[in-house]
């Protein structure tokens, strides 16, 4: 099964959006994807036919809010390989899944003297919550390292998961497209008696997801990057896990009675959703998982490297030596998404060139400071590509560089 | 849609091309200060000579940013290089002045400034006028004002050292 790009285009109503004579080229779903017809339409539905708390009335759209609230739980769990519904957590967003995991798993079953290992690569949010945890325990942190093609550097692994109680890492770097080899890492921080914690906000929305194979215990992503809307994300954890741990928030629907003398927690997953929860957010990323599983997550993916190789090698053939491209050199290992430096022109002010063509690229140190030192470079200009992107972007992308070029020389 | 050229003026690539008093000083005597901008990664690192009587006798920039930040930088040290501390403060007041318009008009109609700080036409802006296209690209109004309020820094850092009046 391929993508057909051009009918896929036709589904997301922002892309027949003029700008100043442009079409708009967007090139940067690696920071939030656009939504398809599909996503909007399930959420306008609910909210006009069936909008009502959840888990609390006995009326009719009631009943029907929580059955399409839960339905959305279930097909959270079908897409990513979840054994069951009930570890299946939804979140404000990933960096909401992470700092849960940081702030209960981390105080309660992390021990003193027990060392949390991240790598290099990782986005600010699955840094500074562990930091966070460093001030306040005094848990080690340690790094994985990456070589110059932005790979993870393993030989060291075995004597740095010495001593670690929770390994923390990205699935794919949002910054240098890499995929991680999260099943031997997984594998090997096991039989070092430590946890997996799996940041996916990059590959969940790209490729097939299957909790089990990949052998995390963690997997934090979100909604917005994969056709859903924004203000929701998803922890998975394994059952066994998640129970042990302590509830995050605390407030309504988290519990099983109050007392004034005290509280007993709910069942999972609603022992860590306190509060009205995102409602229309969840159904409308179930109509998002709907939406991918309907385009076949091979296809998306098969697209994407596609793409992302057509792309590099016609960027490099055009630019030389001027575009300098982070990360894996071949589009196996990596994801869609170009981090570039181009001649000595600011990403800001390629992307303002850009802008003016209706081209959306990042510009900046995308949320991993420590990774831009690593890489030596204040800053990147980042493209990223996702199911309605095609060659004609990667062309107006191309143009817009040498656009600036003649701007800045 | 504000147009490039409104942003890009010839005399800001210019100053990007071929900053002026680029370069460092020896500190001490020469104050130094450094201005981030933590969204885009840009810093400005100033190099300041202030005599006794607060007058800016020499000034080099240092650092790496967008065209925007390092082209007021360069415009920034030529104007007021020279300058006693009053009028150098009353150019930086300008200065802002002129980039806190349509911040403020953000909030409400596009023209309509009402209670914007009008920038003092006593104050004869000369080649910064071209940066005044940036306020209508917000998210570059801090590239553009990051060394002023880096030279403002320097002037508070080193204001007690000076004999007052």
């Amino acid at each position: 099964m391929t993508l057909d790009v051009g009918r896929v285009k036709k589904d997301f109503p922002i892309l027949d959006r003029d700008m100043g004579g442009h079409r708009l080229v967007f090139l940067d779903s690696a920071a939030s994807s656009q939504k398809p017809r599909a996503v909007l339409d399930a959420m306008d539905h609910y909210y006009a036919t069936t909008h009502a708390n959840v888990h609390r009335g006995v009326y009719t759209i009631a009943e029907e809010a929580t059955q399409a609230y839960e339905a959305a739980r279930s097909k959270v769990a079908r897409f990513i390989g979840a054994p069951s519904a009930r570890g299946v957590v939804f979140t404000k967003n990933a960096t909401e899944a992470i700092n849960l995991v940081a702030h209960s798993y981390g105080r309660r079953c992390l021990q003193a003297g027990q060392a949390v290992l991240l790598t290099e690569m990782e986005h600010h949010a699955n840094l500074v919550p562990w930091m966070m945890l460093r001030e306040e325990r005094g848990v080690e942190l340690r790094f994985l390292p990456i070589d110059d093609d932005g790979r993870l550097d393993l030989r060291d692994l075995d004597r740095q998961l010495d001593g670690v109680g929770l390994v923390g890492l990205t699935a794919m770097s949002n910054v240098l497209g890499t995929l991680n080899p999260v099943a031997e890492i997984a594998a090997a921080a096991h039989a070092a008696g430590a946890v997996v914690l799996l940041d996916a906000a990059q590959s969940v929305p790209h490729a097939t997801t299957d909790v089990t194979a990949l052998g995390c215990d963690f997997l934090a992503f979100s909604s917005h990057k994969m056709c859903g809307p924004t203000g929701i994300g998803v922890l998975w954890g394994r059952e066994e896990l998640l129970d042990a741990m302590p509830a995050f928030l605390g407030g309504g629907e988290m519990i099983r009675d109050v007392r004034l003398d005290g509280w007993t927690p709910n069942e999972l997953p609603w022992k860590f959703e306190a509060g009205t929860p995102p409602i229309a957010e969840a159904i409308g990323l179930g109509a998002a998982v709907d939406y991918l599983n309907e385009l076949g997550m091979d296809a998306v993916r098969a697209h994407e490297v596609a793409l992302t190789s057509h792309a590099m090698t016609l960027l490099a053939d055009r630019h030389g030596a001027d575009l300098r491209i982070f990360g894996p050199p071949d589009a196996h290992d990596r994801g869609g998404v170009l981090s570039f430096t181009y001649r000595d022109i600011h990403p800001h002010d390629l992307s303002q060139v850009l802008d003016s063509a209706g081209v959306c690229i990042r510009a900046g140190h995308h949320c991993a400071r420590p990774l831009m030192r690593r890489l030596g470079v204040p800053a990147t200009s980042r493209a990223s590509f996702y199911v309605y992107n095609d060659e004609a972007d990667v062309e107006a992308l191309s143009d817009g560089l040498l656009a600036a070029a003649a701007m800045f020389a | 849609m504000a147009g490039l050229e409104d942003l890009y003026r010839e005399i800001i690539l210019d100053h990007y091309r071929s900053p002026r008093n680029r370069g460092t000083l020896p500190s001490p005597p020469a104050h130094r200060v450094e201005g981030f901008n933590p969204l885009c990664g840009d810093e400005v690192v100033l190099y300041v000579d202030i005599d006794d009587t607060g007058r800016v006798t020499d000034i080099k920039v240092d650092g790496q940013g967008c065209s925007i930040s390092q082209s007021s930088a360069s415009m920034m040290t030529a104007a007021v290089k020279g300058r006693t501390e009053a009028e150098t403060r009353e150019l930086i007041r300008a200065f802002k002045a002129m980039m806190s318009i349509h911040e403020r008009g953000l909030g409400g109609t596009e023209s309509g400034d009402g209670g914007a700080v009008e920038p003092d036409p006593t104050v004869d802006m000369g080649e910064l006028e071209a940066l005044r296209g940036v306020v209508k690209f917000p998210v570059r109004i801090k590239c553009a004002t990051l060394s002023w309020n880096t030279l403002v820094q320097a002037f508070d850092e080193t204001g007690p050292e000076r004999p007052r009046d």
